[in-house]
């Protein structure tokens, strides 16, 4: 068998399979949240809430409905994200003339209210959820095995991203949406909706956590808990990345979770903690991030 | 913060203690001296160790404006530290507590000069993160023992002669402990120190401009913050003779946050009455497992929409006077 640097290259692409895996969630959460704070300047600490509600929707969808993952992929943003529009015009909105820390605040109390809800009545042991026939299996490369549905995560995650990216920075949309963040009240005077514009930017951002959940679903099972320890690490991305920068958000996503995949194969005690070192050191340099700016 | 600003109303009496006050302190004191005949030490000594905590966190988001969301640290190292200090190396509680407390102080310099340059929610966001290193690295490092903690730390003679096994002697030294620093932080938020703080809070780059150096400032609150909680964490671990993974854990910074915010913002007294309100709320709905989770987060909401000031910055509002 091959190896590079003494390790197996099985197990070092295995490692950096998982990498790009979980790099895919971060990518897709820290962009959620990026997009959120650039219009609404709070921080949504119910994230991770949601994106363990995405999981459960799709699960209650193949319960209940007998829908399966591809309706689930279509629905529970949809569902989801009009919760977050719920949220956004009946509690959110009443803080926007406050410190934005309130937000924080207030979202906090919403992510616990929502895991607290959910534990209580699935308990904290995860339940399974079937990948789609299509994608079982997988194919060898060669120097590794690919399994299909995790090529498919990866490959979907990066085009959403990517869209993602192209609406905000390059259409017309995204450019009231830019606008926005710089002067509400002058594009408000232009006669854009700005209230609706930060509702449904509140739903899109909270649907793409959702999204991110009925992904990780057949990967890490629907557990109530599952985005609970996993918004602490995409807080982490997000200020690595630095706030309000939509591309940052993406690059940072994947590439931290390429390093966290290297860090298991070469120094495994570190692997929790390589991402809050980073961090730390990226503070030391840039305390913007490396792809912010001041606000 | 815009409403601590509206609670905490004592910018303008700088340096007079206000009589209010004065009579509140004494409510106080006379309270903790008199409850523990009536009401269960344990639960108290718990209450008291939170009050210290909350009181130690709210130096920082009441009068410097910084909303740490990683207190958590401080509390659990500290708890460690004293734990193993007290149960494998044989040290006496005074040098165990003494030695969490440094530990904690060191750790809010390292802490402290990464995050104090940023403001608001990247404050929040970075002291969370760096919060939750600190809870990987207990979680894997021998000495903590991973999910079972420390257990039976011995309590043990403080100074040598007073006997800490016995639950009333115990409970005294806790008070002193808690009164001593709850005056230190009334002191430090009524000297030229806790004036240059608040300036900085109101305005940052107007206290700037005027000369002071606004990072150490911050610093310097940040540190004594840190060491606060630490004491509060070392105390804790010698009173129920555990360190363990809770007292890291981010939900611990999240509750110390609902003890301030429910007793109020920047006010003295707020999260003494917060922690207390917080901890009995616990003890009472202990039987309801993860139900407690959901009360705390409808907490959490309630308070930030409807319940800014919180319980005691409603009370200063209605006498008009600073508590």
């Amino acid at each position: 068998m091959s190896s590079i640097f003494g390790v197996p290259t099985q197990a070092l692409f295995g490692q950096l399979l998982i990498g790009l895996i979980n790099g895919s969630f971060y990518a897709l959460l820290s962009l959620g949240l990026s997009v959120i704070f650039g219009l609404l300047n709070i921080i949504n600490f119910a994230h991770g809430a949601l994106y363990m509600m995405g999981a459960f929707v799709a699960y209650f969808l193949l319960q209940w409905a007998g829908l399966g993952y591809w309706w689930a992929l279509l629905l529970a943003p949809i569902v989801v994200g009009f919760l977050g529009v719920v949220l956004e015009r009946t509690m959110l909105k009443r803080l926007y003339h406050l410190d934005h820390l309130y937000g924080l605040l207030l979202t906090f109390g919403l992510a616990l209210i929502i895991q607290g809800l959910f534990r209580n009545e699935f308990g904290s042991s995860g339940l399974p959820y079937a990948m789609p026939a299509q994608l079982a299996g997988g194919r060898s490369l060669g120097f590794m095995f690919l399994p299909n549905y995790r090529a498919w995560v990866i490959v979907f995650s990066l085009a959403t991203c990517l869209v993602t990216w192209y609406v905000i920075e390059r259409t017309k949309l995204g450019s009231n949406v830019r606008a926005t963040t710089e002067n509400p009240a002058l594009v408000q005077a232009f006669g854009i909706n700005v209230p609706r514009m930060i509702t449904l930017t509140y739903g899109f951002g909270v649907a793409l956590a959702a999204l991110a959940g009925v992904l990780a679903a057949p990967i890490y099972q629907v557990n109530p808990l599952m985005g609970a320890d996993l918004i602490i690490v995409v807080f982490a991305v997000v200020v690595i990345g630095g706030l309000g920068s939509i591309m940052g958000s993406i690059l940072t996503g994947f590439a931290v979770g390429i390093v966290e995949g290297l860090t298991k194969v070469f120094y495994p005690e570190a692997s929790n903690t390589v991402i809050f070192v980073i961090m730390a050191l990226v503070l030391l340099v840039k305390p913007t991030g490396l792809f912010g700016r001041e606000k | 913060m815009t409403t601590a600003r509206e609670a905490a109303p004592a910018l303008e009496t700088p340096s007079a203690t206000s009589r209010h006050q004065l009579v509140a302190f004494a409510v106080m004191v006379v309270f903790f001296v008199v409850a523990p005949f009536f009401i269960y030490p344990l639960f108290l000594m718990k209450a008291l160790c939170f009050a210290l905590f909350a009181c130690a966190f709210n130096l920082l988001i009441g009068y410097v404006g910084l909303l740490s969301f990683g207190h958590a640290a401080f509390l659990g190292s500290a708890g460690y530290i004293s734990a193993h200090t007290a149960k494998v190396w044989g040290w006496p509680p005074e040098l165990a507590i003494l030695a969490g407390t440094v530990v904690a102080g060191a750790l809010g310099v390292l802490i402290g000069a990464l995050a104090i340059r940023s403001r608001g929610i990247y404050f929040a966001n970075i002291t969370l993160a760096l919060a939750q290193m600190i809870y990987f690295f207990c979680l894997q490092a021998p000495f903590t023992h991973g999910e079972d903690g420390i257990q039976g730390v011995p309590r043990g003679m403080l100074f040598g002669f007073l006997d800490l096994r016995h639950t009333m002697t115990m409970y005294f030294v806790v008070l002193a402990v808690f009164l001593a620093s709850f005056l230190l932080i009334y002191r430090t938020i009524h000297s030229p120190f806790g004036q240059v703080l608040k300036a900085i809070r109101e305005h940052e780059p107007r206290a700037v401009s005027l000369g002071y150096t606004a990072e150490q400032y911050k610093l310097l609150a940040f540190v004594l913050s840190g060491t606060l909680s630490g004491l509060a964490g070392g105390t804790k671990a010698i009173v129920f003779q555990l360190a363990s993974l809770t007292d890291v854990h981010w939900t611990m910074s999240g509750e110390v946050v609902l003890m301030t915010l429910l007793g109020g913002l920047g006010t003295v007294f707020g999260p003494v009455v917060g922690a207390f309100i917080v901890v009995s709320l616990e003890n009472y709905l202990s039987q309801l497992g993860s139900w407690v989770t959901v009360v705390q987060g409808v907490i959490f909401v309630l308070c930030v929409l409807t319940f800014r000031r919180g319980v005691i910055g409603e009370l200063a509002r209605l006498i008009k006077k600073p508590l």
